[in-house]
């Protein structure tokens, strides 16, 4: 299916959670938050929400800012 | 208050919290993570500002994390809503922050305008301190220098009113003092100009106004050794606060001797 991803057209497999998505990615045990459609997605609650075709995901992490 | 009397040394206490560093840093434009570490050790900030942004994904692994240069269980972070034009975004910036720093409800809210003045937008920045506020968060808030509006931010339940002393990364120092004035002494909660300060002199100056603190950032990241201006910014911090409260001799229009003009035996 396909999800926008950070701003990206981006296809996933099917039946995706958002924690299988963070660990495709790469980013387990990194410190970041997901939004899912403008709604956060708590830390507690990545292995059970499930991503569905059309959803805009944001992963953000902290950077240097004034 | 009259130039008569001396000010009452508070300390700084920010949610709770007490501060014994008036000086606040921001950790962006430096030109290495070790500069930026060095520096901000050296200005004995306390607190610092960071973003939020998205993570680059594929892209570079190993790069440090942000929050290895400046650790959470030795500073206080306080997350900026820098780049967000709207209320909406800031506010959803605020909930990403909070969920990534593990509940930590302390912001920096900024609602910016104009790309060119990146000056504030008074009324999205109400409109998104009400919101944030009803959620719990603990908002400090980025302002413009306007009396009215940084006590009708403080009315609304904002922990810091934060009016800049010129616009953001312009390093003009600070260009109204009288409002700056006014704003501290209309306020009960701290006041700490953000945004302007170019040099240590700057930095005094707010002190001298009697501000509780000073956030800056490209002052120190911009200089040509930042460790160096670190040192000054810290320095001049503390001058600025130390003549605040000493009370400043008047003013006279005329010279006054310093030697006795007594005891002269020509």
């Amino acid at each position: 299916m396909q999800i926008l991803l950070n701003g990206e057209n981006t296809e996933v497999s099917d039946a995706l959670s958002v924690q299988g998505l963070i660990e495709q990615l790469e980013l387990t045990g990194r410190r970041i938050a997901v939004e899912v459609n403008e709604d956060i997605v708590p830390r507690s609650e990545h292995a059970e929400h499930q991503l569905a075709a059309g959803d805009r995901i944001e992963i953000v992490h902290a950077i240097g800012g004034g | 208050m009259s130039e008569n009397e001396t000010p009452e040394d508070r300390p700084l206490v920010i949610d709770g919290t007490t501060y014994e560093s008036r000086l606040l840093v921001g950790t962006g434009k430096y030109r290495s993570w070790e500069e930026a570490k060095d520096a901000i050790e050296t200005s004995g900030a306390q607190m610092v500002t960071m973003a939020v942004r998205r993570t680059n994904l594929g892209q570079n692994p190993d790069e440090p994390s942000l929050l290895e240069i400046v650790p959470p269980e030795k500073y206080t972070l306080l997350p900026n809503t820098a780049g967000c034009f709207t209320a909406k975004d800031a506010v959803r910036t605020c909930k990403l922050a909070r969920e990534l720093l593990d509940g930590h409800n302390l912001v920096k809210l900024e609602v910016l305008g104009d790309e060119k003045t990146l000056y504030p937008d008074v009324t999205e920045t109400l409109s998104a301190a009400e919101t944030l506020i009803n959620d719990g968060f603990r908002v400090m808030v980025y302002t413009n220098d306007d009396p009215l509006i940084a006590r009708r931010l403080e009315e609304m339940g904002c922990i810091a009113v934060m009016p800049l002393g010129a616009p953001i990364g312009s390093g003009l120092g600070i260009q109204n003092r009288y409002n700056i004035r006014t704003i501290v002494e209309n306020a009960s909660v701290p006041v700490l100009v953000d945004a302007g300060v170019g040099t240590a002199s700057d930095a005094s100056v707010a002190m001298e106004l009697g501000c509780d603190g000073v956030l800056m950032n490209t002052a120190i990241a911009e200089a040509k050794d930042p460790v160096r201006m670190a040192r000054a910014m810290r320095k001049a911090i503390e001058a600025g606060r130390d003549a605040y409260i000493a009370g400043r001799m008047p003013r006279k229009a005329y010279a006054s001797a310093s030697s006795p003009l007594d005891g002269t035996f020509f």
